[in-house]
């Protein structure tokens, strides 16, 4: 079975600093892999990298099987982004926001509006279809990107942070969702956060700090390596002493 | 199916445009008060200091207004190639911008999708305009406008490419004053919109060379002569040549292994 998502060896560099340094890992189908880092630890660049704002110089990036360099129309086809910032448009509706999006993945008018009734429903949102954005609060408005970024069927589902500034209810509804759906679609989900309570028992981890990865495993696989008792205590270790285990 | 795919994608971005446009009624309104103003009170107030003198494609003695018209629909589009730009770097620095970098299709056609429909917003700007000005008894032959449509576009175009060429280059919203002191005002007040080049030149050659070389002065000539179904032909190679320039540099600018991507902070 192809992974999600497969890097090799990238690293990239803004004018000669250095901001991710020769890391690799995998996503597979059906799995959360969640990404966690400090500020400025390169996730920001990495996402960057896997949605080809930025070009991989060094090193590869793949989905479902294709190269993001070379095969980046294929690629992008599977992807499915829900980024830190809302990328929502306040001024318009839900839908007209799902339309969008539907129309630049090439949906015609009959398949767009039922996937959009089967995503919005999903999170219990399709009753509130016809409202401005800007009238949703924060957590119905990462529902709806989230709906979004699922609307064309993606292999891969990144997400950036997308429970900053959420209550703890909305915050909830959110991670099990994502969970949930990751296993029912086999869907691979590569997803940052700072938020350890995030993160579910079967997640792979992947610690990124000052452009390298320190540690990657299952949750178990992380706290043997740092021979710590909490995912606390092995993230402490690993983004403080600055050294790999 | 891959063409109807690009099909609906092209619509898609022209009617969230429109839709933009359509629900930010302070910028509809500011973008016709601004020529309007023009049009009622500075040509009003210039019609007995500027006589001007029978030139193509006039064929009598025309009143400044008439003049300055085709200038004005110009100064709408202008303005429009810029407020898109602006709403480029605004999308960037929100991240919406993001959403479209990412769909699967070259970024070359999703740029050229964001300058029709930019387009199209202006050439609807343009109608309205021409339509109060009609009120006036400002009023060009029946067929200028429609002849006047395919102008419009490639000017529109022209200085759509301008304003993406631009945004490839702003990094922040803020630098954005700078864009209307150093391209817009130059752009507009160097050029055939407000005064003939022959009257220029008898004030200064400088100015008359700087106005005869302006992209902007072009488009502007090309409009006024399909606005009286003349095909001026200098100015249409001139523009289509100054789009296809602009419009290269920005695809350029905005592709991430050439361009300033890398290294702008907005897209971090």
């Amino acid at each position: 079975m192809t992974a999600a998502l497969v890097v090799e060896n990238l690293s990239f560099a803004y004018s000669g600093k250095k901001a991710l340094d020769d890391i690799g890992f995998t996503v597979n189908a059906g799995n959360c892999t969640i990404l966690l880092g400090p500020n400025g630890a390169g996730k920001s660049t990495l996402f960057a990298l896997i949605t080809r704002l930025y070009d991989t110089h060094s090193g590869r990036i793949q989905l479902c099987g294709f190269n993001i360099k070379k095969q980046s129309s294929q690629a992008l086809s599977k992807l499915g982004v829900v980024f830190q910032q809302s990328t929502l448009d306040m001024d318009l509706t839900v839908l007209q926001n799902l339309r969008y999006h539907a129309a630049l993945h090439g949906m015609g008018g009959n398949l767009a509006a039922q996937r959009i009734q089967e995503e919005l429903e999903r999170f219990g949102m399709y009753e509130r279809r016809f409202e401005a954005v800007r009238k949703l609060n924060g957590g119905h408005r990462r529902r709806v990107e989230i709906a979004r970024a699922l609307l064309h069927k993606p292999a891969l589902l990144l997400l950036d942070e997308p429970t900053v500034g959420l209550d703890v209810p909305s915050r909830q509804v959110i991670v099990e969702h994502v969970h949930h759906l990751a296993q029912q679609q086999q869907i691979g989900v590569l997803w940052a956060t700072h938020t350890f309570d995030e993160i579910y028992p079967d997640d792979r981890l992947v610690i990124l700090h000052q452009g390298q990865i320190k540690a990657q495993g299952l949750l178990g696989d992380v706290t043997t390596q740092t021979a710590t008792a909490t995912i606390h205590a092995a993230f402490a270790a690993l983004t403080q002493s600055g050294g790999r285990v | 199916m891959k063409l109807l795919h690009y099909w609906r994608a092209m619509w898609g971005i022209i009617g969230r445009e429109l839709l933009r446009f359509v629900k930010q009624r302070e910028r509809f309104i500011s973008a016709l008060v601004r020529p309007l103003l023009w049009l009622f009170v500075f040509a009003a107030g210039f019609r007995a200091a500027l006589g001007i003198a029978i030139t193509p494609p006039y064929e009598t003695y025309i009143l400044y207004e008439v003049y300055i018209t085709p200038g004005l629909v110009g100064m709408i589009q202008l303005f429009n190639g810029m407020q898109s730009s602006l709403s480029m770097v605004y999308d960037r620095e929100m991240g919406s911008m993001r959403i479209l970098m990412v769909c699967p299709l070259p970024r070359w056609f999703l740029l050229m999708s964001k300058l029709i429909a930019g387009v199209a917003v202006s050439v609807l700007q343009v109608y309205v305009f021409l339509a109060i000005a009609w009120g006036y008894e400002i009023q060009a032959p029946w067929q200028g406008y429609c002849w006047v449509l395919p102008a419009l576009v490639l000017s529109g175009l022209m200085l759509g490419a301008l304003g993406l060429l631009l945004s490839s280059f702003i990094k922040q919203l803020e630098n954005f004053a700078g864009v209307m002191n150093f391209v817009i005002f130059p752009m507009f007040f160097m050029s055939t919109a407000l005064y003939p080049l022959w009257k220029i030149k008898e004030s200064s050659v400088l100015l008359h060379n700087l106005a005869l070389y302006n992209p902007f002065s072009q488009a502007v000539e090309l409009i006024r002569f399909a606005l009286y179904g003349q095909f001026n032909q200098t100015a249409f190679i001139y523009t289509l040549v100054a789009f296809i320039i602009f419009m290269s540099a920005a695809i350029l600018g905005y592709n991430p292994s050439k361009g300033m991507m890398t290294s702008k902070k907005g897209a971090e």
